[in-house]
């Protein structure tokens, strides 16, 4: 346990070993009752690496289905018949594939897994600011995820088991007594109030930490820009989640107890839901992208041997994301009825978006223009980031238009956008960053020529996957259907062996694990230990040796003027 | 985008033909191509102005994409580690960064220019001759003619009778809904239990059917035929099997079909808009908490 005064190492790579008292990785209790800010992120990140290959499995299913019409899968007499009997069973996988990469996979990924190791170690901390609270806030994961998971096999409603209202849990749908009458939805509603107190307590831990434990000289304008893209993350969480968790208990009080808050027999309004949803989902696809960010901002720097361009302005450029993000939210609502006047507010506002995004973009650029660039394994990643991004953006310009919407609104035109920035741009910014702070993390190296496999398999395969859903969009495939008129099939199976490339892609990056951590184990030698990518890698983390000694920063590192990030 | 037009004409030729065959009443057959990466062919101004408007936007975007992609291929390439070993260690560039500002900023000016005018056209519905309202149910839209006197159900055809009348599957239904060609018809939406959505692509509108409330959107086809739509709002089990199917003929077909159907020819058609719409029914399922769970 974190508890032994002798266990310091100090900030300087030579130093560890015998001062570092690691307890063993054997121990059940250096797990369940860990409150080391490094230990608790490498959780968040196996628990991150599960739960995406269980959403990327179910995702398997559903482009099983969709690779040619008719119902192949979920049908009552295929192999998986048994379990998947019907149409109501694909939108109960759909919807969890939602849930579990939002809330289980990139989420746990950025924010707990990278935030928790880097935040402290890049602004010169010795933990977060709240170790016991950081400890209940990843154990209450594993917890949701449960939740969720029984939510998937217990009776939803008349049509069999599981939730299949969609990740966004449109009401009246999920308050269907016929639809969904059965306790599934209820479990869904606490799971997700479970994963959010999860992510609110987490949330108060950065915004503490951050703000009271940053070391003399690190001041808020010298923080590295991964700090920052986490700082302005956790207030969009703390600030939006809160709604949510209001709008998810008023559907269960709706489902259980006679409210009609979304009932219009009863006099609610459905439209009331979606405004609240939206006004936390919009902020939550930022704080899906935005860790992004400040990760892709660090990898363009290191391997560009170049400081950040624009520091400052790529910094208020995520704050005014984060800012703008809360006023946009229902460009999600279109086609609801909302009237003219709303709709162009919202079209103006959605639009301004893309500004401080194409500044993050071409900063980027500039930081390699004129840097020594290193095509290491980050860097592929961080580069296919932002053509993959820079892909997703320009699609929500189209459809921030309302009018353009109004064809496109869930449509396969919207999944292939979301997925763009989020499967393809938080997905690829997640392997970036575990690329880049793996070795850090393990104190190991991994085999580049895998994880340059991984990269171009996974490029491939995601572009073959969503890139054809554009056109299907365009022809008005409309979203969540488990089966599709003989227009769409030529598109839809292009799309499914996409999958079947991106699923060996996955292989490939289990396999790289198991070279790294099973088969080979080559250790950093003593030149690279404290950092295998040289001089551009200029925070704080790579002073540290690898992996970082249990305890850092017992003596308080000093950033001085120009040494910032 | 030529190979894909010349394949997307052959391709419609081949479906006209197919379905011709075994429809005459169809002229034109407007729903998804396969192998189409484009929107569906334009049937109403709504839509023809949407479809210029994604050209246009697509020769915004696509231009800026490959900029970027440009970009980064020639910094990879020109400033490499062996093309470039020491790195130069500028971090600003205060002109590059005013243009990289204002100049998105004027594009997105350019782009409203062509958004708000496409967008009061949607939401200004003009008078209409025609007023058809259109009711979601879990699973199957309900079309009602109220200055007309008809009402009636409309179901998909099954995969038996669709392949034996030769229409398509997921799409064709037993009751489509019709409508006189060059007329303004008001589309009334609403539902009678979960949220589902009029759609059809080709007239260039999506209402979401809510219940409780009605929402309305217009269109007007000049040419007749027959054209598809779907439910584009998930409303269950059975969302993806509500199709709409819309048949645009001439007046007096119209007209037969609405004596057929047991309704009356309005007297004269009014060239106001009729009074604003009335509450829907609200015939929710019965309140949550209901017993029988």
């Amino acid at each position: 346990m974190a508890t032994s005064p002798s266990a310091h190492a100090g900030e300087h790579a030579d130093e560890h070993g015998h001062a570092d008292h690691r307890p063993s990785p054997y121990d059940p209790r250096r797990w369940l009752f860990s409150t080391n800010h490094k230990d608790i992120g490498t959780m968040y990140l196996i628990f991150a690496i599960i739960a995406g290959l269980v959403g990327g499995a179910m995702s398997g299913l559903l482009r099983w289905e969709l690779a040619e019409p008719g119902l192949q899968v979920f049908n009552g007499q295929s192999v998986l018949g048994i379990v998947f009997g019907n149409e109501h069973n694909y939108n109960v996988i759909m919807s969890a594939h939602g849930l579990i990469m939002i809330f289980f996979m990139v989420m746990p990924a950025l924010i707990g897994g990278f935030g928790n190791w880097f935040v402290p170690l890049m602004i010169g901390a010795p933990d977060m600011a709240f170790p016991r609270m950081n400890n209940i806030s990843f154990w209450l994961l594993p917890v949701a995820l449960s939740l969720a998971v029984l939510s998937m096999i217990v009776p939803g409603g008349s049509m069999g088991t599981g939730f299949g209202g969609g990740w966004t849990l449109y009401a009246p749908l999920s308050t269907s007594p016929q639809l969904h009458g059965g306790p599934s939805m209820d479990l869904l509603i606490l799971s997700i109030h479970v994963a959010g107190i999860s992510s609110i307590l987490g949330s108060i831990n950065f915004i503490v930490t951050i703000f009271n434990m940053r070391a003399p000289g690190m001041t808020l304008h010298r923080m590295p820009l991964f700090v920052w893209s986490i700082l302005v993350t956790v207030w969009l969480l703390l600030l939006s989640l809160p709604v949510l968790a209001g709008a998810i208990t008023m559907l269960l009080t709706d489902r259980n107890f006679g409210t009609n808050f979304f009932n219009a027999a009863g006099g609610g309004d459905p439209a009331m839901f979606q405004h609240l949803f939206w006004f936390f989902g919009h902020p939550e696809v930022y704080v899906l992208i935005l860790p992004g960010f400040g990760i892709i901002s660090q990898i363009v720097s290191t391997f560009s041997r170049k400081p950040v361009f624009g520091y400052l302005g790529m910094a208020y450029a995520m704050v005014s994301i984060g800012v703008i993000g809360f006023i946009v939210w229902a460009h999600h609502m279109y086609t609801t009825g909302m009237g003219l006047e709303l709709e162009a507010y919202f079209v103006a506002a959605t639009m301004i978006i893309a500004v401080p995004t194409g500044i993050k973009i071409f900063s980027w650029i500039a930081t390699m223009w004129g840097g020594s660039i290193d095509l290491k394994v980050p860097m592929l990643w961080a580069i296919g980031f932002i053509f993959l991004f820079t892909l997703g953006g320009v699609t929500g310009v189209v459809l921030a238009n309302s009018g353009i919407d109004t064809v496109l609104h869930d449509t396969y035109y919207v999944v292939a956008h979301f997925h763009y920035t989020m499967s393809l741009g938080a997905t690829f910014a997640v392997f970036a960053g575990f690329y880049y702070w793996l070795p850090k993390m393990s104190g190991l190296k991994y085999s580049g020529f895998l994880g340059g496999l991984h990269f171009w398999l996974m490029f491939v395969g995601v572009n073959a996957v969503f890139f054809p859903q554009h056109f299907l969009g365009l022809q008005g495939m409309p979203r969540r259907y488990a089966d599709y008129p003989a227009g769409f099939a030529h598109w839809n199976l292009i799309s499914s062996y996409g999958y079947v490339i991106t699923a060996v892609g996955v292989l490939v990056f289990l396999a790289m694990l198991l070279d790294m951590f099973v088969l080979r184990r080559r250790k950093l030698n003593a030149a690279e230990n404290a950092s295998p990518w040289g001089e551009g890698a200029t925070t704080l983390e790579w002073t540290l040796s690898s992996p970082p000694p249990f305890h850092q920063f017992s003596e308080l590192p000093v950033i001085a003027e120009e040494k910032h990030h | 985008m030529k190979i894909g037009r010349i394949g997307s004409a052959v391709a419609q030729a081949l479906i006209l033909t197919a379905i011709g065959c075994g429809f005459a009443v169809a002229q034109t057959v407007t729903g998804p191509v396969d192998g189409q990466i484009g929107l569906q062919p334009a049937a109403t101004e709504v839509a023809e102005d949407i479809v210029k408007f994604h050209t246009l936007l697509l020769w915004i975007i696509t231009p800026i994409t490959l900029f970027v992609l440009a970009l980064l291929l020639y910094v990879v390439l020109r400033y490499n580690r062996a093309a470039n070993p020491t790195p130069r260690k500028f971090t600003h560039n205060v002109a590059v960064e005013v243009v990289w500002t204002v100049v998105p900023v004027l594009i997105l000016v350019f782009i409203s220019l062509f958004s708000f005018p496409l967008l009061f056209k949607q939401e200004q519905i003009p008078p209409a001759q025609l007023t058809i309202k259109a009711t979601g149910n879990a699973w199957r839209w309900d079309y009602s003619y109220p200055d007309q006197g008809v009402d009636f159900a409309s179901l998909p055809l099954s995969e038996k009778d669709a392949t034996s009348q030769n229409r398509p599957f997921r799409m064709a239904v037993d009751e489509p809904m019709y409508v006189p060609a060059g007329v303004n018809v008001r589309m009334l939406v609403t539902s009678n239990d979960v949220i589902h959505a009029f759609s059809v692509p080709s007239f260039g509108i999506k209402e979401d059917a809510m219940p409780g409330k009605v929402n309305e959107t217009w269109f007007n086809v000049p040419k007749e035929g027959t054209y598809y739509g779907f439910c584009q709002e998930l409303c269950g089990t059975y969302h993806g099997f509500m199709p709409i199917e819309v048949r645009v003929v001439s007046q007096a077909e119209f007209d037969r079909w609405i004596t057929s159907k047991g309704g009356e020819l309005a007297a004269a058609t009014p060239a106001a808009a009729p009074a604003a719409p009335e509450t829907a029914p609200a015939e929710t399922p019965a309140p949550a908490g209901a017993p029988g769970r």
